[in-house]
Protein backbone atom coordinates (compact mmCIF):
# COMPACT_ATOMS: atom_id res chain seq x y z
CA UNK A 1 0.00 0.00 0.00
CA UNK A 2 1.59 3.62 -0.95
CA UNK A 3 1.48 5.88 1.63
CA UNK A 4 0.36 9.20 1.48
CA UNK A 5 3.55 11.63 0.89
CA UNK A 6 4.34 13.99 3.61
CA UNK A 7 6.20 16.42 1.12
CA UNK A 8 3.30 17.46 -0.61
CA UNK A 9 2.90 21.29 -0.74
CA UNK A 10 6.91 21.43 1.09
CA UNK A 11 8.00 24.16 -1.86
CA UNK A 12 4.83 25.69 -1.53
CA UNK A 13 4.68 26.10 2.28
CA UNK A 14 9.02 27.04 2.09
CA UNK A 15 8.14 29.91 -0.18
CA UNK A 16 5.18 31.11 2.17
CA UNK A 17 7.41 31.14 5.23
CA UNK A 18 10.43 32.88 3.48
CA UNK A 19 8.12 36.00 2.56
CA UNK A 20 6.38 35.53 6.17
CA UNK A 21 9.92 35.58 7.84
CA UNK A 22 11.03 38.68 5.16
CA UNK A 23 8.16 40.32 5.97
CA UNK A 24 8.00 40.13 9.74
CA UNK A 25 11.28 41.47 9.84
CA UNK A 26 10.81 44.41 7.52
CA UNK A 27 8.06 45.06 9.58
CA UNK A 28 9.87 44.86 13.11
CA UNK A 29 13.18 46.66 11.85
CA UNK A 30 11.11 49.42 9.24
CA UNK A 31 7.72 49.85 10.32
CA UNK A 32 6.63 49.42 14.08
CA UNK A 33 7.77 52.33 16.52
CA UNK A 34 10.20 52.07 18.97
CA UNK A 35 9.15 51.87 22.45
CA UNK A 36 9.01 54.45 24.87
CA UNK A 37 10.80 52.75 27.87
CA UNK A 38 12.76 49.82 26.11
CA UNK A 39 13.55 51.83 23.18
CA UNK A 40 15.35 49.58 20.51
CA UNK A 41 15.69 46.73 22.93
CA UNK A 42 12.11 46.29 22.63
CA UNK A 43 12.84 44.77 19.25
CA UNK A 44 13.34 41.66 20.56
CA UNK A 45 9.86 41.37 21.79
CA UNK A 46 8.80 40.11 18.13
CA UNK A 47 10.73 37.38 18.13
CA UNK A 48 10.81 35.60 21.97
CA UNK A 49 6.82 36.27 22.39
CA UNK A 50 5.77 34.29 18.84
CA UNK A 51 8.71 31.73 19.86
CA UNK A 52 7.02 31.23 23.46
CA UNK A 53 3.58 31.04 21.93
CA UNK A 54 4.05 28.73 19.28
CA UNK A 55 6.28 26.67 21.36
CA UNK A 56 3.69 26.10 23.59
CA UNK A 57 0.99 25.30 21.21
CA UNK A 58 3.27 23.08 19.58
CA UNK A 59 3.44 21.05 23.22
CA UNK A 60 -0.60 20.93 23.16
CA UNK A 61 -0.56 20.22 19.49
CA UNK A 62 1.59 17.13 20.52
CA UNK A 63 -1.25 15.87 22.84
CA UNK A 64 -3.78 16.48 21.00
CA UNK A 65 -1.98 14.24 17.85
CA UNK A 66 -1.43 12.04 20.76
CA UNK A 67 -4.99 11.78 21.85
CA UNK A 68 -5.74 10.94 18.31
CA UNK A 69 -2.95 8.24 18.30
CA UNK A 70 -4.07 6.18 21.46
CA UNK A 71 -7.49 6.16 19.80
CA UNK A 72 -6.78 4.94 16.52
CA UNK A 73 -3.70 3.04 17.43
CA UNK A 74 -2.20 4.37 13.80
CA UNK A 75 1.77 5.10 14.68
CA UNK A 76 1.50 7.98 11.98
CA UNK A 77 -0.30 9.86 15.01
CA UNK A 78 2.51 9.27 17.04
CA UNK A 79 4.81 9.96 14.61
CA UNK A 80 3.16 13.50 14.13
CA UNK A 81 3.10 13.93 17.85
CA UNK A 82 6.61 13.40 18.27
CA UNK A 83 7.69 15.76 16.01
CA UNK A 84 5.63 18.66 17.32
CA UNK A 85 6.82 18.41 20.78
CA UNK A 86 10.57 17.75 19.21
CA UNK A 87 9.48 20.92 17.49
CA UNK A 88 8.16 22.58 20.38
CA UNK A 89 11.08 21.85 22.64
CA UNK A 90 13.56 23.35 19.84
CA UNK A 91 11.27 26.38 19.48
CA UNK A 92 11.31 26.50 23.77
CA UNK A 93 15.00 26.61 23.45
CA UNK A 94 15.24 29.61 21.38
CA UNK A 95 12.73 31.26 23.62
CA UNK A 96 14.40 30.45 26.79
CA UNK A 97 17.87 32.10 24.96
CA UNK A 98 15.96 35.21 23.34
CA UNK A 99 14.25 35.68 26.77
CA UNK A 100 17.66 35.11 28.51
CA UNK A 101 19.44 38.29 25.95
CA UNK A 102 16.04 40.08 26.60
CA UNK A 103 16.34 40.02 30.66
CA UNK A 104 20.09 40.82 30.37
CA UNK A 105 19.63 43.71 28.15
CA UNK A 106 16.16 45.40 30.14
CA UNK A 107 17.22 44.25 33.95
CA UNK A 108 21.08 43.42 33.81
CA UNK A 109 20.81 39.62 34.36
CA UNK A 110 20.32 36.56 32.26
CA UNK A 111 18.09 34.96 34.30
CA UNK A 112 15.82 36.14 37.23
CA UNK A 113 13.97 33.38 39.87
CA UNK A 114 11.07 35.60 41.20
CA UNK A 115 9.65 36.12 37.96
CA UNK A 116 6.50 33.17 37.30
CA UNK A 117 6.37 33.43 33.90
CA UNK A 118 10.05 32.39 33.06
CA UNK A 119 10.12 30.18 35.60
CA UNK A 120 6.90 28.16 34.83
CA UNK A 121 8.57 28.05 31.16
CA UNK A 122 11.38 27.19 32.35
CA UNK A 123 9.46 24.06 34.35
CA UNK A 124 7.61 23.26 31.00
CA UNK A 125 10.44 22.86 29.19
CA UNK A 126 12.24 20.64 31.61
CA UNK A 127 9.12 18.90 31.59
CA UNK A 128 9.22 18.27 28.01
CA UNK A 129 12.82 17.50 28.21
CA UNK A 130 12.11 14.19 29.75
CA UNK A 131 10.36 13.11 26.79
CA UNK A 132 13.05 11.96 24.45
CA UNK A 133 14.75 9.99 27.28
CA UNK A 134 11.69 8.15 28.28
CA UNK A 135 10.79 7.02 24.97
CA UNK A 136 14.67 6.21 24.28
CA UNK A 137 14.38 4.02 27.70
CA UNK A 138 11.55 2.01 26.38
CA UNK A 139 12.78 -0.65 23.77
CA UNK A 140 9.51 -2.13 22.43
CA UNK A 141 8.33 0.58 19.74
CA UNK A 142 4.44 -0.63 20.83
CA UNK A 143 4.98 0.16 24.74
CA UNK A 144 7.45 3.29 23.28
CA UNK A 145 4.46 4.73 21.58
CA UNK A 146 1.96 4.48 23.71
CA UNK A 147 3.47 5.10 27.12
CA UNK A 148 5.29 8.87 24.88
CA UNK A 149 1.49 9.52 23.93
CA UNK A 150 0.55 8.83 27.53
CA UNK A 151 2.76 11.28 28.38
CA UNK A 152 1.88 13.80 25.55
CA UNK A 153 -1.38 14.33 26.56
CA UNK A 154 -0.50 14.62 30.33
CA UNK A 155 1.58 17.23 29.78
CA UNK A 156 -0.59 19.03 26.92
CA UNK A 157 -3.06 19.59 29.54
CA UNK A 158 -0.42 20.96 31.82
CA UNK A 159 0.61 23.40 29.41
CA UNK A 160 -2.89 25.40 29.51
CA UNK A 161 -3.22 24.53 33.29
CA UNK A 162 0.10 26.54 33.99
CA UNK A 163 -0.30 29.43 31.42
CA UNK A 164 -3.45 30.26 33.31
CA UNK A 165 -1.77 29.91 36.66
CA UNK A 166 0.55 32.31 35.66
CA UNK A 167 -1.84 35.08 34.69
CA UNK A 168 -3.44 34.63 37.71
CA UNK A 169 -0.18 35.13 39.95
CA UNK A 170 0.13 38.67 41.20
CA UNK A 171 3.63 39.87 39.37
CA UNK A 172 3.39 42.53 37.19
CA UNK A 173 6.97 42.49 36.42
CA UNK A 174 6.55 40.92 32.68
CA UNK A 175 5.02 42.80 29.83
CA UNK A 176 2.20 41.11 29.18
CA UNK A 177 1.05 40.94 25.81
CA UNK A 178 -2.35 38.79 25.30
CA UNK A 179 -4.62 40.39 27.08
CA UNK A 180 -7.56 42.65 26.92
CA UNK A 181 -6.06 45.09 28.71
CA UNK A 182 -2.95 44.74 26.09
CA UNK A 183 -2.20 48.28 24.91
CA UNK A 184 -0.16 47.88 21.69
CA UNK A 185 -0.79 50.69 19.67
CA UNK A 186 -2.19 49.58 16.18
CA UNK A 187 1.77 49.54 13.96
CA UNK A 188 3.04 47.07 16.90
CA UNK A 189 0.29 45.25 17.28
CA UNK A 190 0.31 44.78 13.66
CA UNK A 191 4.13 43.61 13.08
CA UNK A 192 3.56 41.58 16.50
CA UNK A 193 0.66 39.35 14.69
CA UNK A 194 2.82 38.97 11.31
CA UNK A 195 5.55 37.75 13.71
CA UNK A 196 3.44 35.12 15.44
CA UNK A 197 2.12 33.87 11.55
CA UNK A 198 5.97 33.93 10.46
CA UNK A 199 7.10 31.94 12.85
CA UNK A 200 4.42 29.58 13.04
CA UNK A 201 4.77 29.05 9.34
CA UNK A 202 8.25 28.51 10.47
CA UNK A 203 7.16 25.70 12.93
CA UNK A 204 4.99 24.33 10.77
CA UNK A 205 8.02 24.18 7.60
CA UNK A 206 10.24 22.43 9.91
CA UNK A 207 7.64 19.82 11.00
CA UNK A 208 6.73 18.89 7.39
CA UNK A 209 10.59 18.88 6.62
CA UNK A 210 11.45 16.24 9.74
CA UNK A 211 7.74 14.38 8.86
CA UNK A 212 9.22 13.94 5.38
CA UNK A 213 12.84 13.14 6.26
CA UNK A 214 11.57 10.74 8.98
CA UNK A 215 9.38 9.07 6.70
CA UNK A 216 11.99 8.89 3.29
CA UNK A 217 14.21 7.11 5.66
CA UNK A 218 11.59 4.62 6.83
CA UNK A 219 10.54 3.98 3.47
CA UNK A 220 14.36 3.32 2.55
CA UNK A 221 14.24 0.97 5.64
CA UNK A 222 11.59 -0.83 4.34
CA UNK A 223 12.70 -1.14 0.87
CA UNK A 224 16.42 -2.52 2.26
CA UNK A 225 14.50 -4.91 4.43
CA UNK A 226 12.58 -6.41 1.24
CA UNK A 227 15.33 -6.44 -0.64
CA UNK A 228 18.57 -7.36 0.90
CA UNK A 229 17.10 -9.22 4.27
CA UNK A 230 19.17 -11.43 5.32
CA UNK A 231 22.15 -8.70 6.06
CA UNK A 232 20.26 -5.77 6.57
CA UNK A 233 21.07 -5.16 10.39
CA UNK A 234 17.62 -4.64 12.77
CA UNK A 235 16.91 -1.49 13.79
CA UNK A 236 18.52 -0.11 17.00
CA UNK A 237 16.89 1.33 20.05
CA UNK A 238 15.72 5.12 19.16
CA UNK A 239 13.93 7.49 20.63
CA UNK A 240 12.15 8.46 17.17
CA UNK A 241 8.61 6.12 15.91
CA UNK A 242 9.73 3.41 13.04
CA UNK A 243 7.58 5.85 10.71
CA UNK A 244 5.71 2.96 8.30
CA UNK A 245 2.27 2.04 9.61
CA UNK A 246 1.31 -0.13 6.99
CA UNK A 247 4.39 -2.39 7.24
CA UNK A 248 3.39 -5.60 9.05
CA UNK A 249 5.81 -7.09 10.75
CA UNK A 250 7.83 -9.77 9.14
CA UNK A 251 7.81 -13.38 10.99
CA UNK A 252 11.57 -14.28 12.25
CA UNK A 253 13.72 -16.86 9.97
CA UNK A 254 14.11 -20.46 10.83
CA UNK A 255 17.14 -21.77 11.16
CA UNK A 256 16.93 -22.73 7.36
CA UNK A 257 16.72 -19.51 6.46
CA UNK A 258 12.91 -19.59 5.83
CA UNK A 259 9.94 -18.00 6.83
CA UNK A 260 7.11 -20.06 8.73
CA UNK A 261 5.45 -20.64 4.99
CA UNK A 262 8.55 -22.36 3.51
CA UNK A 263 9.01 -19.15 1.70
CA UNK A 264 12.54 -17.80 1.92
CA UNK A 265 13.23 -14.21 2.63
CA UNK A 266 13.05 -11.41 0.78
CA UNK A 267 11.33 -13.48 -2.20
CA UNK A 268 8.03 -13.03 -3.64
CA UNK A 269 4.93 -15.65 -2.54
CA UNK A 270 5.48 -17.98 -4.81
CA UNK A 271 8.79 -18.35 -5.49
CA UNK A 272 10.03 -20.13 -2.64
CA UNK A 273 12.79 -22.53 -3.59
CA UNK B 1 21.48 50.60 -7.50
CA UNK B 2 17.78 50.40 -6.34
CA UNK B 3 18.91 48.32 -3.52
CA UNK B 4 21.06 50.65 -2.09
CA UNK B 5 19.20 53.56 -2.75
CA UNK B 6 16.41 51.85 -1.27
CA UNK B 7 18.42 51.64 2.17
CA UNK B 8 19.73 55.23 1.65
CA UNK B 9 16.01 56.30 2.27
CA UNK B 10 14.64 53.55 5.20
CA UNK B 11 15.66 55.22 8.38
CA UNK B 12 18.49 54.33 10.60
CA UNK B 13 18.85 51.71 13.30
CA UNK B 14 19.88 53.33 16.84
CA UNK B 15 22.48 49.76 16.94
CA UNK B 16 24.67 51.79 19.49
CA UNK B 17 22.57 51.71 21.90
CA UNK B 18 20.88 47.89 22.38
CA UNK B 19 21.79 46.68 19.42
CA UNK B 20 24.36 43.91 20.41
CA UNK B 21 21.53 42.31 22.49
CA UNK B 22 18.84 42.50 19.78
CA UNK B 23 21.61 41.06 17.13
CA UNK B 24 22.20 38.14 19.50
CA UNK B 25 18.96 37.63 19.77
CA UNK B 26 17.64 37.65 15.93
CA UNK B 27 21.25 35.29 15.81
CA UNK B 28 20.37 32.59 17.79
CA UNK B 29 16.87 32.15 15.93
CA UNK B 30 18.95 32.52 12.42
CA UNK B 31 21.54 30.34 13.74
CA UNK B 32 19.50 27.61 15.56
CA UNK B 33 17.02 27.26 11.82
CA UNK B 34 20.49 27.29 10.23
CA UNK B 35 22.04 24.19 12.44
CA UNK B 36 18.59 22.28 11.62
CA UNK B 37 18.32 22.37 8.12
CA UNK B 38 22.10 21.69 8.01
CA UNK B 39 21.07 18.32 10.29
CA UNK B 40 18.22 18.12 7.77
CA UNK B 41 20.11 18.23 4.73
CA UNK B 42 22.90 15.77 6.10
CA UNK B 43 20.04 12.78 6.63
CA UNK B 44 18.78 13.31 3.43
CA UNK B 45 21.95 12.70 1.74
CA UNK B 46 22.24 9.65 3.83
CA UNK B 47 18.75 8.28 2.65
CA UNK B 48 19.88 9.33 -0.65
CA UNK B 49 23.34 7.37 -0.62
CA UNK B 50 21.55 4.41 0.89
CA UNK B 51 18.80 4.02 -1.81
CA UNK B 52 21.35 4.73 -4.38
CA UNK B 53 22.92 1.12 -2.80
CA UNK B 54 19.64 -0.31 -2.84
CA UNK B 55 19.31 0.30 -6.66
CA UNK B 56 22.88 -0.37 -7.12
CA UNK B 57 22.08 -3.93 -5.72
CA UNK B 58 18.99 -4.66 -6.92
CA UNK B 59 21.05 -3.75 -10.74
CA UNK B 60 22.96 -6.23 -9.88
CA UNK B 61 20.76 -9.44 -8.41
CA UNK B 62 18.35 -8.50 -11.58
CA UNK B 63 18.36 -11.54 -13.57
CA UNK B 64 19.54 -10.52 -17.29
CA UNK B 65 15.77 -10.20 -19.22
CA UNK B 66 15.50 -11.56 -22.76
CA UNK B 67 15.36 -8.01 -23.78
CA UNK B 68 18.13 -7.30 -21.82
CA UNK B 69 20.04 -10.52 -23.35
CA UNK B 70 19.75 -9.46 -27.08
CA UNK B 71 21.03 -6.29 -26.41
CA UNK B 72 24.16 -7.80 -24.88
CA UNK B 73 27.38 -8.31 -27.00
CA UNK B 74 26.99 -11.54 -29.12
CA UNK B 75 23.77 -12.17 -28.74
CA UNK B 76 22.53 -10.15 -31.40
CA UNK B 77 23.69 -12.42 -34.50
Amino acid sequence: MASRPYGKGLRALSITTVAAMTAALALVFFYAPLEAEQGFLQKIFYVHVPLAIVSLCGFVLGGLLAIQHLRTRDSRWDMRSYVAIHMALIFGLATLITGSIWAKGSWGHWWVWNEPTLVSFLIVFLLYATYQPLRFAIEDPERQSRYASVFAVTAGAFVPLNFIAVRMSTSFLHPRTLSSTSNLPGSMGFTFLVSVVAIALLYATLCKYELTVKHTRAQVRALRRRLVAEDSPARGRSAAPSGLPEEEPRPAPGPDGLAPGGQRFGSAPGTAA
Amino acid sequence: MIATGLLAELPALPLHTAGKYVAAAYIVLFAMVLVYLAIISVRMSRTERELGELLERLDGDQPATPRQADREPGAER
